[in-house]
């Protein structure tokens, strides 16, 4: 197989217009950066669409539909608004706290997006911790929420912010321990490696049928994560007006909003990583290939097999986009005692379960 | 030994917030997610509705009276123009007594969706919402053809209706039954059995028979208790004895049972408006003018029965001099108005008793311990609007 080495491919061809070596890494340095952030931002418009559209569908409304065809445009237009909004900070709030709390729930957020795999090279870094990079990085943002419900000295953005914080310590624990269940299969924490691991066969390689449990745990848990219904609490509209974001206004609520779905989005994503095989096809590569009698390590055939795995990868990714959008239109709201007893006394002991049952069939099997 | 002694929060939600119904003012002692106490303010929407009754003559009280419950304004309407016929014992026709029964459910069957869509937003489905517009907008097109309004239709007269039911409106009213019999189904697939729904609801604001009693409940708050009180069946008021229909009860008493109940009532009224549409004297002919030209002066179509106003009200009624209390079933329970004449236009006292007002006063009791969530679930089963509670 011919590795597509992005990195060294651009300093390649700057060397070649004549740029020194170090010059044409210190260009290389924010490229990544600047992408994972474009295609978030993309990722979230198109989201933010998806959501208003199919929520029109579910209640047989139009939804948007005059910016741009099909309404596309109205996520932008909502966000060019929210970017000229007045900043207004709580007179009698902590203003540090205030303006920090939106940064911290955002970066960690997009942090998590450097260990998501499009495709075999197709990464910004693959690092070997990578699941436990996402686990950790993830947890730092209940903190931001903590701070802008504190910040905003307002009863009803604290008893948010607190909600928030119980919320995501509760939920996260099931969650780590389903990643844990799949490090164990896979043998390794890195998420390229995961993939590779569920390519053998094609679909019927793919992790869900070997976690059927922690497939149902993860998803749940990824969902209050992400903290939407039937698990919005810490921002319940009809109990606490609007939770943590009730003074926010302007740019700092749009990132929250940003984040939410930017969150959606990565959670989406590691649902597909860790459990459908990213970014493989449902039918195994080299079986196509061998059925029309191509070579695999073809340059062209790479360049396919690339888009292709990014198409894959973000086809199941939207299917789990839609699958959430569809339960948050359907579904009431869950009460917050409710709440931590589906993380404590259900998601937790099966997933407990579950890590059980395959660290055991592990030892006994191989 | 560690000990952490934390305040209770005092957070006063309202008049200004998402699910107050309007203008409901709650000030709630929080203990982190449990509520301690909860003491209700209402007033915020007073406009002093009995004390203007107090000199307007009937007629002209009539289009304010829709403003008290803005979502069942047929019965404002109705008990508004009972009180004073009762007073006075004026006959109704029977024709008008059934285009009144009609008007009524259909408007119990508004006021319930109305009821349906917002207490599911309260607990968090925001879905049911647009649904149960769909369904409401086609009684207010009913409402609009047959009075020229879809909410302050100023319909109700002494002695009858303002207007006859304008020509095919049977037909549509029919055809409005057949296609929501349906939906109810439709609503009840997607709720009633929904898990998270049934947590929420089940076992939460449990009222006993005696409390429900001893609070003076009515409606389907008392119904939801396993009582069956329905005034349409006790008082016997305009046609409805004569219609085949039954009171619709639970015995639970929790938030759940009142949602059954006023889904169930729904189906009633359905119910008893086909059947008041088959039996409506004269058939479903407007005004049937044309019918007593062409059978001559001593055609049966003369008779009282057929009209749709017994005596045009007279701008000068004067109510007698005489004190009664007149109630009617309202969608949210007994509204009833005491009246008392003293042989003027205008009547001396008009105190009106609010269904929502009443019903409110056990909420503190039932959200003592409970959480804060639950605030929204149990004040939503309540049902109140705060246009009666204010008045």
């Amino acid at each position: 197989m011919v590795n597509l080495d992005l990195q060294e491919g651009f300093i390649q061809l700057l060397d070649n217009f004549g740029l020194s070596v170090t010059f044409a890494k210190a260009l290389w340095v924010p490229l990544p950066i600047l992408v994972v952030v474009i295609f978030a931002f993309l990722g979230v418009l198109v989201i933010v669409w998806l959501e208003r559209k199919i929520s029109a569908g579910v209640q047989q409304r139009i939804g948007p539909e005059y910016a741009g065809p099909l309404g596309f445009l109205q996520p932008v237009a909502d966000g060019v608004k929210l970017l000229v909004k007045e900043d207004i900070i709580p007179a009698k709030g902590d203003p540090i706290l205030f303006t920090l709390g939106p940064a911290i729930v955002v970066i960690p957020v997009f942090l998590a997006y450097l260990i998501v795999p499009f495709g075999q090279n197709l990464i910004i870094t693959d690092l070997n911790i990578g699941l436990f990079f996402w686990i950790s990085v993830s947890s730092v943002a209940p903190v931001g929420l903590l701070m802008a419900g504190y910040g905003s000295n307002n009863k009803y953005a604290f008893l948010g912010g607190l909600r928030a914080v119980a919320q995501s310590i509760s939920y996260e624990i099931p969650l780590s321990v389903c990643v844990l269940a799949i490090c164990l299969l896979s043998n390794s924490l890195s998420t390229i490696e995961i993939v590779e691991k569920q390519s053998t066969y094609g679909l019927l390689s793919w992790n869900i049928w070997r976690q059927p449990i922690g497939f149902i745990a993860f998803l749940i848990s990824a969902l209050a994560e992400c903290e939407r219904l039937p698990f919005d609490l810490p921002e319940a509209e009809e109990e606490l007006v609007a939770g943590y974001q009730t003074e926010y206004t302007g740019m700092k609520f749009a990132l929250f909003y940003v984040g939410s779905y930017v969150n959606l989005l990565v959670s989406s994503l590691f649902v597909t990583v860790l459990y459908l095989g990213g970014w493989e096809c449902p039918i195994p590569v080299s079986v196509i290939c061998n059925f029309f009698n191509i070579t695999e390590g073809a340059p062209i055939i790479q360049v396919i097999l690339a888009f292709l795995g990014i198409s894959f990868t973000l086809f199941k990714t939207y299917l789990f986009i839609f699958l959430a959008v569809l339960t948050r239109w359907t579904l009431p709201r869950v009460r917050i005692d409710q709440l931590l007893d589906l993380g404590w006394k259900f998601l937790l002991p099966i997933s407990l379960g579950n890590l059980l049952l395959t660290a055991s069939l592990k030892i006994i099997l191989i | 030994m560690l000990e952490t002694n934390t305040n209770p929060m005092v957070v006063s939600m309202g008049p200004h917030h998402p699910s107050m119904h309007g203008v409901l003012r709650l000030i709630v002692t929080l203990d982190g997610e449990n509520v301690l106490d909860i003491e209700p303010v209402v007033g915020y929407l007073h406009r002093g509705m009995e004390k203007i009754a107090e000199n307007r003559t009937v007629v002209q009280y009539l289009p304010y009276v829709t403003r008290w419950d803005y979502l069942a304004t047929m019965f404002t309407e109705a008990i508004t123009v009972n009180a004073p016929e009762k007073l006075a014992n004026i006959e109704i026709p029977k024709r008008a007594s059934y285009i009144r029964v009609i008007m009524l459910e259909l408007s119990r069957i508004a006021s319930h969706l109305l009821w349906l869509g917002p207490f599911m937003a309260d607990i968090g489905a925001q879905t049911p919402f647009f649904y149960i517009f769909r369904e409401r907008e086609m009684v207010y097109d009913l409402f609009e053809s047959a009075t020229g309004m879809r909410m302050m239709h100023n319909y109700f007269r002494v002695g009858g209706v303002a207007v006859d039911l304008p020509y095919g409106w049977v037909d549509k009213c029919l055809d409005f039954c057949d296609y929501f019999l349906p939906k109810i189904d439709e609503y009840e697939q997607l709720i009633t059995n929904n898990p998270i729904f049934l947590k929420r609801v089940k076992d939460l604001g449990v009222i006993t028979k005696e409390e429900a009693i001893n609070w003076g409940l009515s409606g389907p708050m008392l119904r939801g208790s396993g009582i069956k009180w329905d005034l349409r069946k006790l008082d016997q008021y305009e046609v409805y004895d004569e219609i085949d229909w039954s009171v619709m009860y639970e015995d639970s008493g929790d938030c759940l049972a009142r949602y059954i109940v006023r889904v169930n009532e729904m189906r009633e009224s359905v119910k008893i408006i086909q059947q008041a549409l088959k039996a409506l004297p004269g058939g479903p002919y407007e005004n049937l003018e044309a019918r007593r030209i062409y059978y001559g002066r001593k055609s049966e179509w003369n008779n009282f029965e057929y009209q749709f106003i017994g005596k045009k009200p007279s701008p000068t009624f004067k109510i007698p001099q005489q004190e009664h209390y007149v109630r009617v079933e309202a969608p949210k329970g007994e509204l009833g108005v005491f009246i008392m004449g003293d042989e003027s236009l205008f009547p001396w006292r008009f105190r009106i008793r609010p269904p929502g007002f009443i019903n409110l006063q056990i909420l503190p009791n039932l959200l003592q311990g409970r959480k804060l969530a639950d605030i929204m679930t149990i004040l939503g089963s309540v049902d109140i609007i705060m246009g009666e509670v204010d008045r």
